[in-house]
């Protein structure tokens, strides 16, 4: 599904490599974890991969089910099937969720050459998906993101994951800012889109996320490289023991 | 002060451009003769004046030259509305494509008419709110139009208006060069919307004095001609009486050059006042917002709303005044002026003014200026929103807090309709 070869990226405005070299392959209905202390450029990667701006690819390449990523534009790679849930999501006064969301799903079905839903079509999806996460009518009628509560705001991503049906999923730190209720929510959200074709990439800081979205493998990242992966016993061994023993272990 | 020898001349020049209206009642051409006085005052607005700094002149006072008249594909708006249709070609009220001058809850006589008569009620204001208008900030351009205009209407509203009236410019001459005065008196407790829309002319000098009696409403929505190369010059004079209302709107998208001056004053308490501005502009476009708002009783409220969105070296102004006298206590202002840049090499200039004496008011003020946030971009072309519309969604988001001041949403959403269609046709 998603291959990553020795990707490496830089800060546009800075010289300065953030990724240096990031081998990755995360097949079709697989979940993978990537953990790392801060700064080791887990965002960095998810920013990379959905094509902000203000990085440059030095080398390596990352392709989504054969197809060249870093050659797209961020819209394009939405519509190729890659969708990143952010780990800020932000707020956008003026522009409504609705609007933006149905604008989004179409574009994306144009895109893929296939029929625009129309506004009853969509509202019904829309309405039955809201139900599952929690989310009440009147937060889908106001601006995308404003006022929500950080919880909203995650279960939004969610929302917009569920409705644009990516083939591969990037959560940000989803877990962050969030309860143990919302986590529960977020996290049932993202298993009821696991079919075994779906693939899922999970950036977090936390052990406590893979108890509810358990993974397959378990990636450590650290200084802009993956130093270890392994089944999600990984996760709980850094979870006792934080990252200072496989980082010595590296080195 | 005397006036600077050349400013006299070019004075004299801009008074000699139009014919000097004659035979008109003793009120017409006597209110003509003060307004010739003051233009003779304050003579012909020069780039040195303080309120033209930002915009110059020249361009409206120039001998009228023939412009390329381009082939425009605008259909008129305000077609779905319920209406009251006046329409003028190239400045001249044509009774053969509008409907009858007759509605219940007004009545409304042409300019022309009203000048022809011994005495009219418009000798109250005609004229009138324009001078008051002219201190302390000079209006040389209102003043021509009040001494020279002889189109436009004579609005008396009584009562409710049983639907609004909808004056629509159209022009067909290359260069006309016109002139449009309307005046509406609302009666106490009146309720008026006036829509304007319309090419207008290749210079186009407009006024409005609007009389606003006690607990009277007028809802005025202006969407100025899309062509290119037009010059205008708008003023509006409004006076408003206790707990009366009055929302001005105004689109602006292309055209040469815009200056839209209005001009309130609060003579009564507990009024409130929004007068707001969307503007578009690509290349060679300059546009200007000059208010100034006098409070002058207790407790009224104003708002000045203005967005702009400028791209390819396009300049936006705003000049926006406040005055709160001493004992307008209680008065709230609002003010907010801000400008979106697409391209590096456009211009946003604010000036906000405020002056006040009285110690229990609320004011604001705010003005910014910038680029589309690309942190709101990246997001939603994540999403697969393609970069242009998703540009496009926020350049309208930006814009909507001036449509909002709008109180009909049907008016409101034909408003955004043309701005997106505007945004469309202005992509990269």
């Amino acid at each position: 599904m998603l291959n990553i070869k020795n990707l490496k990226a830089s800060l546009e405005d800075e010289d300065k490599q953030i990724l240096k070299g990031i081998d990755l392959d995360i097949g079709p209905g697989e979940v993978h974890a990537i953990m790392g202390p801060n700064g080791s450029g887990k965002s960095t990667l998810s920013y990379v991969l959905s094509g902000k701006g203000g990085y440059v690819v030095d080398g390596g390449t990352a392709t989504l089910d054969g197809t060249d990523l870093l050659d797209m534009e961020p819209e394009e790679r939405a519509a190729a099937g890659l969708f990143l849930a952010f780990q800020y999501p932000v707020e956008i006064p003026g522009v409504g969720n609705m609007t933006f969301l149905r604008t989004a799903v179409n574009s994306q079905r144009k895109m893929r050459g296939e029929e625009e839903l129309n506004a009853a079509e969509f509202l019904k999806l829309v309405r039955a998906k809201a139900i599952d996460l929690k989310i009440d009518a009147e937060m889908l009628k106001r601006p995308v993101n404003v006022g929500f509560s950080g919880g909203e705001k995650k279960r939004n991503e969610i929302l917009q994951m569920a409705m644009l049906e990516p083939k591969m999923c990037i959560l940000d730190e989803t877990d962050s800012g969030l309860d143990v209720d919302a986590m529960k929510l977020v996290a049932e959200g993202v298993n009821a889109m696991r079919d075994g074709k779906r693939s899922f990439l999970v950036i977090t800081h936390y052990q406590r996320l893979l108890d509810h979205i358990k993974p397959d493998v378990v990636h450590i990242m650290a200084a802009g490289k993956i130093i270890k992966s392994g089944g999600p016993e990984l996760a709980l061994e850094v979870e006792n023991n934080g990252y200072a023993d496989l980082l010595n272990e590296v080195a | 002060m005397a006036l600077a020898a050349n400013k006299v001349d070019a004075t004299e020049a801009l008074i000699a451009a139009y014919p000097a209206p004659s035979g008109e009642g003793k009120w017409a051409s006597d209110a003509r003769a003060r307004a010739l006085e003051t233009l003779r005052q304050t003579g012909a607005p020069v780039r040195r004046d303080e309120y033209w700094k930002f915009t110059n002149p020249a361009r409206l006072l120039e001998p009228a030259k023939a412009a390329t008249i381009l082939a425009t594909d605008e259909t008129p708006m305000f077609d779905g509305v319920d209406k009251l249709l006046v329409v003028f070609v190239d400045g001249v009220l044509r009774a053969d494509l509008s409907d009858d001058l007759t509605m219940d809850g007004l009545e409304i006589e042409t300019l022309a008419s009203a000048m022809s008569k011994d005495i009219h009620w418009a000798n109250d204001i005609y004229g009138v709110l324009e001078a008051n208008g002219q201190n302390p900030v000079s209006r040389p351009m209102a003043a021509l139009n009040t001494a020279m205009a002889t189109e436009g209407l004579v609005i008396r509203v009584t009562g409710k208006a049983a639907k609004p009236i909808a004056l629509r410019y159209l022009r067909s001459g290359a260069d006309a060069d016109v002139m449009v005065h309307n005046v509406i008196k609302l009666e106490q407790g009146a309720d008026l919307t006036l829509l304007e829309n319309g090419p207008a002319a290749a210079r186009f000098n407009s006024s409005l004095e609007v009389d606003i009696a006690d607990n009277a409403a007028l809802h005025h929505v202006r969407a100025q001609g899309r062509d290119h190369e037009r010059l205008a010059a708008t003023h509006m004079f409004a006076r408003l009486g206790t707990e009366s209302r009055f929302k001005s709107f105004t689109l602006t998208v292309n055209g040469a050059l815009t200056r839209n001056e209005a001009v309130l004053e609060f003579t009564g308490d507990d009024a409130f006042a929004t007068v707001s501005g969307a503007s578009a502009g690509d290349r060679a476009y300059h546009h200007d917002d000059t208010v100034f708002i006098t409070h002058d009783a207790l407790n009224c409220e104003s708002r000045q709303v203005f967005k702009k969105v400028l791209r390819n070296g396009a300049t936006g102004v705003f000049q926006g005044k406040i005055l709160v006298p001493s004992h307008a206590q209680k008065t709230d202002g609002y003010q907010i002026a801000q400008g979106l840049l697409l391209d590096d090499d456009c211009t946003f200039l604010a000036k906000p003014e405020l002056e006040i004496y009285a110690d229990d008011v609320i004011c604001s003020h705010g003005s910014t200026c910038g680029g589309v946030d690309e942190t709101a971009l990246f997001y939603l072309t994540s999403r697969g929103v393609p970069k242009s519309q998703a540009q496009d969604m926020l350049v309208l988001a930006f814009m909507d807090e001036s449509i909002q001041e709008i109180e009909d949403d049907v008016l409101a959403d034909e408003i955004r309709e043309r701005l997106g269609a505007w945004m469309e046709r202005h992509r990269d």
